[in-house]
């Protein structure tokens, strides 16, 4: 190994990224930026459930209904139409999301009432659909206690364990800092070899004895850097902004992320060595990291994917960093309960470093 | 030619891109301690050549050697032993020169003292004493080009390739470049040189002409001249490069 000169480039690298007038600040501010306004926009809470009701029925059991519905958090009755159409003509236009019909004579039969929501936006229509249903049932049952007859107890007790409040920060907060390891630690090496082709400096290295090996690790070892700077900087921010502190060990957020750094940005480098300019590598890049981000269960559960697509997460790196992080970060899992995952992640990254350093070529063409 | 005193010597040396011969089976020796001129237009094959030496490329076919190594199977030797200065600009522009040269001198593996001394006389021969901590891609083309040539040299190589090493200088910038060409040369060291510039090819021991990736003619400056009859260079370079099919 020539060490001396794998110091000598490191600080090369060291020299050029301080130089640069955007990348050390967009190291610290794209966090920060991303911590600070993320969390508190993207979130699956789903509130002012805007409802319309068609009352038929104009019964005392009917009005409280409604008034119950305007009571409960998540739900605003804007309107009460009279006819069904008119309330279907209401969602159309975007200013009720679920509708909420009572027919005639519902308090004497008690028959059955009708609940529509608008699946345009899925989660909206789901949540609100629920919200309804269950406000209306306690409304029944509080009639029925009242009035002294029987009724089964409440529905079952929900506790949600690990996040108890359900806030959807808690969830997001590790997710952020996944995403962020993915796109710094990913394109900031691709993007600095690339550009060293562009301008040549590339061929006076490789007419140098300089061995591969040494040379791709001078491009890998400042994103490992750059990957402990972002989560740090992830870790401050989620526990002094939003009190999301990881609930076990510092270590093994540290070591996971070392080894992500060194999947991406290993991937990165092998993408920069088969690209011939900047506009290539960039493209290829995007396809990885959209791949990468939507099939990672950074957004959605793998556990909801279908059978195959589970299968095809075990080839996408970011799925075990991200198990790890949500695991230390929300339930304290220690690295026993995470070991398959650490191994995983150690042989993407020993893959990633051996493709970088073998499809780095000093010669061209046979 | 004898081993001992050779310093490139290549045999039938071809680089096919696909169904394009950029390098067509050319046959030449370098001596030591000679400026070995390298001449020929846009896209003659030149440089394609010139990385074939360097181990930056690997030949197609035929056979060679540089400083004494294969040039096929050898590469990383001969990067050892010589200097390479490309017509792109090779230094990292945002390092300063003093960490320009500390880098390169690093890689070829210079010990401490050594990069020392190396880097003061260096600083001294090109007349940048004060210039140490500049940005190197503050400096003028003219200057950058010296400091270049300077990194390609510092390890003292037996060979140094340089590769249209004054393009976008003023003529008296591209004599100044060429003294220290003069001066590495006259302390042993093999320099081998492409260009179009006709007026540098007076400059050099020998010149090979390549027209469509072949040589068309070898031989020192004032015996090409005499050979076909013409008072400059210039001339004998249309003579010699009238049947060119590449253009530019």
């Amino acid at each position: 190994m020539q060490l001396r000169t794998l110091g000598a480039l490191l600080r090369k690298e060291l020299v050029m990224i301080l130089h640069n007038p955007l990348i050390p600040r967009m190291i610290v501010a794209l966090p920060v930026m991303a911590l600070l306004v993320v969390p508190l926009v993207a979130t699956f809470d789903v509130k002012n459930v805007e409802v319309a009701v068609v009352d038929d029925d104009h019964s005392q059991l009917s009005r409280r209904i409604v008034a119950d519905l305007d009571a409960s958090p998540e739900l605003v009755v804007t309107a009460l139409p009279p006819t069904h159409a008119e309330a279907i003509q209401l969602v159309e236009q975007g200013r009720a999301d679920v509708v909420l019909s009572i027919p005639l004579h519902f308090e004497r039969n008690l028959s059955e009432i009708d609940v529509e929501a608008n699946g345009v936006n899925a989660t909206k229509g789901m949540l609100g659909m629920q919200y309804v249903v269950s406000s209306v049932g306690s409304t029944l049952r509080n009639v029925a206690r009242e009035q002294g007859r029987d009724v089964a107890a409440d529905d079952a007790s929900v506790i949600y364990r690990f996040n108890p409040t359900l806030n959807f920060r808690h969830y997001m907060v590790p997710a952020l800092m996944v995403f962020l390891v993915i796109m710094i630690c990913g394109f900031l090496p691709a993007l600095n070899l690339v550009s060293e082709k562009e301008t040549g400096t590339i061929e006076a290295m490789n007419v140098t004895p300089v061995s591969r090996t040494v040379f791709v690790l001078s491009k890998l070892i400042p994103f490992w850097v750059t990957g402990l700077i972002v989560v740090t900087v992830g870790i401050i921010i989620g526990s002094t902004v939003y009190g999301v502190v990881p609930a076990g060990s510092l270590g093994g957020i540290y070591l996971a992320t070392v080894l992500l750094s060194l999947v991406m940005s290993g991937l990165g480098v092998t993408i920069a060595n088969k690209s011939a300019t900047m506009l290539q590598t960039i493209f290829v890049m995007f396809a990885f990291i959209i791949i990468f981000q939507l099939m990672g269960g950074l957004l959605t559960p793998i556990g909801s994917m279908p059978e195959w697509a589970q299968c095809l997460t075990y080839a996408i790196p970011p799925r075990f960093f991200n198990e790890i992080m949500r695991a230390i970060y929300l339930k304290g899992a220690g690295f026993g309960e995470l070991r398959s995952q650490f191994l995983w992640l150690t042989v993407y990254a020993i893959l990633a470093v051996t493709c970088a350093a073998v499809t780095y070529k000093k010669r061209s063409g046979g | 030619m004898n081993g001992n005193d050779t310093a490139i010597s290549v045999n039938e040396l071809t680089k096919k891109f696909g169904e394009f011969t950029a390098v067509d089976h050319i046959t030449f020796s370098v001596r030591k301690g000679e400026i070995f001129g390298f001449l020929g237009a846009n896209g003659a094959g030149k440089t394609t050549a010139m990385r074939m030496l360097c181990g930056l490329s690997y030949p197609t076919s035929g056979s060679g050697t540089v400083a004494g190594f294969d040039i096929a199977s050898q590469g990383e030797q001969i990067k050892r032993r010589i200097g390479y200065m490309s017509q792109k600009f090779s230094l990292y522009g945002d390092l300063t020169v003093e960490q320009n040269l500390r880098l390169f001198s690093t890689i070829y593996g210079l010990s401490d003292a050594e990069i020392k001394s190396r880097m003061a006389a260096v600083m001294e021969e090109l007349d940048m004493s004060g210039m140490a901590r500049s940005r190197v891609k503050s400096l003028p083309v003219g200057w950058r080009q010296k400091l270049a040539f300077a990194a390609a040299t510092i390890h003292n190589p037996d060979i140094v390739f340089l590769d249209e090493p004054t393009g976008g200088v003023d003529p008296v910038t591209r004599r100044r470049f060429w003294e220290l060409i003069y001066r590495a040369s006259s302390r042993g060291m093999t320099v081998f040189v492409t260009t179009h510039y006709l007026d540098e090819a007076e400059y050099c021991n020998r010149i090979s002409i390549m027209v469509d990736g072949r040589i068309a003619a070898l031989d020192s400056p004032a015996a090409l001249k005499q050979k076909f009859h013409a008072e400059t260079m210039d001339a004998v370079f249309r003579i010699v490069a009238q049947d060119a099919q590449r253009s530019e």
